[in-house]
């Protein structure tokens, strides 16, 4: 376990070092001048040099990306350009949003998943079978751009069901959670059927079939129990896509979570304040799968990844 | 025999997507950027079949227009992703050692980045235009040609036509061109649809976002956002776009998705 705990760190460095790395040029791509960009040209020459010298860009890039890096290791973010607030705050004061969106996602996913998946894997073949292949085929080719408005005409607008945006109690959630959470579950029932109908197969659960253990305790104990590992990871995983999902689900809906901010510093042309939105998800996200790959190596002891 | 259906429906209206798209300057009934005012927001009429939008355009002759950018997007995402993972997996697999850990880690580290954030924030970075989404595209999309090429390079590497040509003094270059690439293609294909299903759905995305293809030029992403504004008054500004990127996204992954199983019931 010491081994493959190393292992897997010292793949996790690099990779986090390159993504945040990847973050900190991406600021340096703007075309022309940054600066006149965030401002405008009518800024006067006197605002435009503040600006310059408190992002850094009048020092070289190598000292400006060791000064990026050293304020990361504390939690500085920088500030934004046009709130008083640092970044690191202002993402601080909209992450749980994000996050209350993006696991009732999961669970929008979970509940719509596993049932189909179980009842397609236990009739092999049948109508529900080729139901629940055809949600996964449909779920995966809605696009959530697409579903989120189509969402709201029917259940805010027709039906009067939800309200049509913004944050407040579970109705607010329904609609952007199905928004998020219907590519996820697609994929889930995918791999779940999958994994179960594999699962079904193994000796073991021959062995508990003759010795005559009831249908019910051989689906609750045996199968379901080793099919949900690979749930596990793909849940993990997608869960990172969820975040960066969350901007355009978040933008329909007027979710104040990252997402929108995301987008609204965009828009507003925050450079400062999308780098810092774009490093806390992107960091997430190589957190969450370094976070997986150590989860599953505890939940199945055989995965070794060549060690 | 369901299978067998939903294939060639898939291929069917892949073929009718594709040819609506193309054709496009011949089939609509207006010019896709021609206002007119006095008939905005309309919902249905024998002029309009299927309405128009808060200038007064056809929204048909836009929804057709509007294939062309997608199918265009999604078809230079895939063949420029393609041919980068395809020369950098070639290297990677064929010679091995440092080269393959150095490429393969640049692959990891572009593989853990979100695809669509980066795409996002690309694109906010270098501004709306076709040439910065299909770049901000690429970056991450060639990853997970290269990895296939890798792997099925790695495979076939082992196998006795592969260790005669070698013998016989067959050069890299050859032994991958000859020998090599024409066993990938099967695998790159089905990669490629899906590559293709995936950058439409971006595109769309970054034009949702106003950080796709500048207006007026349209696109089933942009329409989608200039529909949502109206969406108390007119539904239906959203529904055709939406309605033809899905369908096209669905009649690639039905497609995909047989050559896939196809491939697995073939592969000893």
């Amino acid at each position: 376990m010491k081994r493959f705990l190393l292992q897997r760190l010292l793949l996790f460095l690099p990779t986090l070092l390159g993504a945040v790395s990847l973050v900190f040029v991406l600021i340096h791509l703007i075309p022309g001048d940054p600066v006149e960009v965030m401002l405008g040209e009518t800024a006067s020459a006197a605002d435009k040099e503040a600006l310059r010298r408190s992002l850094g860009f009048d020092r070289p890039l190598a000292a400006q990306y060791r000064a990026f890096l050293v304020n990361l290791a504390s939690g500085d973010l920088g500030r934004s350009l046009y709130e008083p607030a640092g970044v690191g705050e202002i993402i601080r004061s909209r992450l749980p949003a994000t996050l209350q969106l993006a696991l009732c996602a999961m669970i929008a996913a979970l509940v719509i998943s596993f049932p189909l998946a179980t009842l397609a894997a236990i009739r092999r073949g049948g109508w529900i079978d080729r139901a629940a292949l055809t949600f996964s085929l449909l779920g995966l080719s809605l696009p959530n751009f697409w579903l989120g408005p189509l969402l709201m005409i029917v259940f805010s607008i027709e039906l009067g069901w939800t309200p049509v945006s913004g944050r407040g109690g579970f109705d607010h959630l329904v609609l952007p959670a199905i928004t998020l959470g219907l590519g996820m579950s697609a994929i889930l029932v995918r791999i779940l059927r999958a994994s179960l109908l594999q699962v079904i197969d193994q000796d073991y659960v021959q062995t508990a079939r003759a010795k005559g253990l009831p249908e019910k305790q051989i689906w609750l104990k045996h199968v379901l129990r080793n099919a949900s590992l690979s749930v596990v990871t793909i849940m993990s995983l997608q869960f990172g896509g969820l975040l960066a999902g969350s901007l355009i689900t978040e933008t329909i809906f007027s979710w104040p979570g990252i997402g929108r901010l995301t987008v609204q510093a965009i828009q507003t042309r925050d450079y400062p304040l999308v780098q810092g939105c774009v490093l806390v998800i992107a960091i997430s996200y190589v957190v969450i799968n370094f976070a997986t790959d150590l989860l599953y190596k505890l939940i199945d002891p055989r995965v070794s990844y060549g060690d | 025999m369901a299978t067998k259906l939903w294939f060639y429906s898939g291929i069917a209206a892949l073929i009718l997507l594709t040819a609506g798209s193309l054709f496009a300057p011949l089939l609509a009934p207006y010019d896709p950027l021609r206002q007119n005012l006095e008939q905005d927001l309309m919902r249905y009429s024998n002029d309009h079949p299927l309405g128009t939008d808060k200038l007064g355009r056809d929204i048909l002759s836009r929804t057709l227009h509007g294939g062309r950018i997608s199918l265009l997007v999604g078809i230079a995402t895939v063949a420029l992703s393609l041919s980068i993972g395809l020369i950098i997996g070639s290297l990677s697999g064929y010679f091995g050692g440092w080269l393959d850990h150095l490429l393969m880690r640049l692959v990891d580290i572009l593989m853990a980045f979100p695809g669509l954030l980066l795409a996002i924030a690309l694109t906010a970075v270098l501004g709306p235009g076709l040439d910065h989404v299909i770049l901000a595209l690429c970056l991450i999309g060639w990853t997970g040609y290269a990895r296939l090429v890798r792997g099925e390079i790695l495979s076939l590497r082992a196998r006795d036509f592969v260790q005669a040509a070698h013998a016989l003094g067959c050069r890299p270059r050859r032994i991958i061109g000859r020998h090599l690439l024409p066993n990938l293609l099967p695998p790159l294909m089905i990669q490629a649809t899906f590559g293709l299903a995936a950058a439409i759905v971006a595109e769309g995305s970054l034009s949702f976002l106003g950080l796709g293809v500048e207006p007026p030029t349209p696109s089933w992403g942009s329409m989608l956002n200039d529909g949502r504004q109206f969406l108390l008054v007119a539904p239906h500004l959203t529904t055709y776009p939406g309605l033809a990127l899905m369908l096209t996204v669905l009649a690639l992954n039905v497609v995909g998705d047989t050559l896939q199983d196809r491939l697995r019931s073939r592969t000893p």
